[in-house]
Formats: C-alpha cells, structure tokens, sequence
C-alpha cells in the first residue's frame, strides 16, 4: 500500500514538474518548486516505511525546513536583486 | 481485529492524500493564472499532507516515529502558509494582476 | 524570564523526542545545546510573547480543531470545482478589516486564511487585509467574519 501511496505522490510530482517547465512567469514557476518540495517531505517518510527504516523521518524533517528556507531566499532574491536587505515592506511597516 | 481495522483505516487515509495530491496537481495545470493556481497548491499542501502522515501515523503506533511525523504535519502547517503569502505577496510587487471574474471585477470594500 | 525556562524546557524536550538516544552523554550535550538556544534568542531579543507564545497554548486546542474541519471542508470544495469539467470559478480580490489587536493576532488570522484553500491572503496593510478567493462563496464566508471573531477570540486579552 506504501507502494500506491509513493505512486501518486510522484504523479502530483510530474504534474508539478509540467507547471514548472510551461510557466508562463517565474512565479508559477517557483510556486511549482514549492509543492514539488511539500511532495519531496512525503515521498522520503513514505519511502522510509516502504524500506522499513524509519530513520528516513529526520531526514523529511530536516527537508521541511530547509524547503522552506529556500523558497524565501529564492522569493527574495527575485523581488530584491540580493539577499543581505531587510526588504522594503519591513521598512515601511516602521513608520506606524 | 482491531489491528486489521487500523490497517484498512491508514491504506483509506494514504489513498486518499494521495488522489487530493493529484487533483491539486491537476489543479495547478489547470486553472487558468497564478492566483487561482496558488489555491490549488494550497490543496496538496494541507489536506493530502495531512492524509499521508496520518496514514503513516496509523501504522507507526504510539512510537517515536509518531512523534516525528506529527512534527513534521506541524511544521508544514507552520511553513506552508507562509510561504504561499510570500510568493502571493512577490507576485503583486512584481506587477502581476489578478485576473478576476468578468462582472463585479471592481475591487469591493467591505 | 517564564518565556525563557518554557523555550529551553521546549528545545530540550524536542532533543529528547528527536534523538531517541538516552545515554548521559547525549543528554548532557541536549541540555547544552538548549541552553545554547536560549542564550542566542535572549541576545537577538525575541523571547517575548511574540516570539514565544506560550499563552496561547491551552486555547489553541479549541481554535486548532475548528480550523482543522474548516480546511477539510474548503478542500472538498476546492476539489469539487477542480474536477468539474466546466470549472466554476469566479475568482475575486476582497478586502477585510482584522479586529486583532496584537501583530501576532493578524498574523493567525492571515494565516487562517491562507491555510483554508480557496482563500489565499495577499498582502496586509495595517489592519486591512487582501483576501484573493477562487470563488464568490469563500469570500462571502470570510465577509461575514465567523473566522475573524474566532481568532480575535483566541488571541485574547492582551
């Protein structure tokens, strides 16, 4: 059953590999990394249970973060030009 | 008896995640731009997620692993939002407009 | 000082559930590196109850559950309309006031919204916030506040 579970989560993940090669901005784009990335987490604990090891949970967990990490610093990047700034909405909200 | 019980519970819950997961993805070839795509991403990121792990939760029994998986059904719930907010929010800065339904397409205050 | 116990109570007991290893000398360097935790978040100043919402704990385990049902019951929704071959959206941008008081409150409830599919907010602004809905309905279900009062609610007194 982990086998039919693992498959329909690397459908979703093909599905979300062709929104990200059609686009049409780079925001669809991203937001297709991003749900390819919340399927990663999947696929790693139901192939832990697949394999029957586990261990492979922590690596899910490390992954969920570092996922979302990403996103951040890719959005940033993108809306900023580079990392190192506190951005101009934080700048903005000081003033109230 | 109780266990094969469980069993079919967790094989409902993982088939179920799984077939939300896909419908998200048909979702997010389907709808027609990047704001209404955001919903379905939205659907592969909390129901199927949860379905999953719950599935896999079910098998685990009360073991640590449990308490992995709930982590990691917590952290998505904490992370997911977020992220979503931010490319929405990206996406306006970045001169990106909404395409709206053809009648009432003013924006309406409440 | 009570949010600063209850973070390295936290962080070691995340160690201890993490690890799964419980000989002194894991321990002992869990209890170090929560105390290491502590002291970095005292120095960046955000052990507060923004940073550390420990009064919210027991109300959360009515407000959780309630939010829970209510993203089941969008994502069926969501679902539906997907499969539909005729598709039947109607996607609009609204605008709604937050009642919350706190930073932390708007944040809930902005993210309340995101999380129920059909409902994505998209920017905040002050206390206003951009709600873009795939359908009529959702928006109509937040303009009539249900989730609005719920989380002013569980934010609380301040």
């Amino acid at each position: 059953m982990f086998v039919a579970a693992g498959l329909t989560i690397l459908v979703t993940m093909a599905l979300a590999l062709i929104r990200a090669l059609l686009g049409p901005t780079v925001y669809d784009r991203i937001l297709a990394v991003n749900m390819f990335g919340t399927k990663t987490v999947l696929l790693i604990a139901v192939f832990g249970f697949l394999t029957g090891r586990p261990d492979f949970l922590d690596i899910a967990l490390a992954y969920t973060l570092i996922n979302f990490i990403a996103i951040i610093a890719v959005l940033k990047f993108f809306e900023y030009g580079d990392l190192s700034r506190a951005g101009r909405s934080r700048a903005k909200r000081v003033r109230r | 008896m109780t266990e094969s019980v469980i069993d079919i519970v967790s094989w409902m819950c993982l088939v179920a995640g799984g077939l939300f997961g896909i419908v998200g993805g048909i979702g997010v070839l389907r709808l027609p731009d990047f704001f209404t795509r955001l919903h379905g991403a939205g659907l592969t990121d909390t129901l199927c997620a949860a379905l999953i792990l719950l599935g896999l939760m079910l098998q685990a029994g009360l073991t640590l692993t449990t308490v992995k998986l709930i982590l990691i059904l917590v952290f998505l719930f904490f992370t997911s939002p977020t992220a979503t907010h931010a490319l929405a929010k990206a996406a306006l800065h970045g001169k990106l407009k909404p395409v709206l339904a053809a009648k009432e397409s003013k924006r309406s205050n409440i | 000082m009570v949010h600063a116990i209850s973070l390295a109570l936290v962080s070691f007991a995340l160690w201890l559930l993490l690890s799964g290893h419980y000989v002194p000398l894991l321990i002992g360097l869990g209890a170090l590196s929560a105390l290491l935790v502590v002291t970095i978040a005292l120095r960046m100043d955000v052990v507060d109850r923004e940073g550390h919402p420990i009064h919210l704990s027991p109300k959360a385990l009515l407000y959780w559950p309630w939010l829970g049902w209510e993203i089941v019951k969008a994502n069926l929704d969501v679902a539906r309309r997907i499969l539909d071959p005729r598709l039947p959206i109607s996607p609009i941008v609204i605008r709604l006031k937050a009642t919350q008081k706190s930073d932390l409150g708007r944040v809930i409830y902005a993210n309340s919204i995101t999380l129920t599919p059909g409902t994505v907010s998209i920017d905040i602004d002050g206390e206003h916030i951009e709600v873009h809905a795939l359908t009529r309905e959702a928006a109509q279900a937040l303009r009539t506040g249900d989730m609005d009062r719920r989380v002013t609610r569980f934010e609380g007194d301040e």
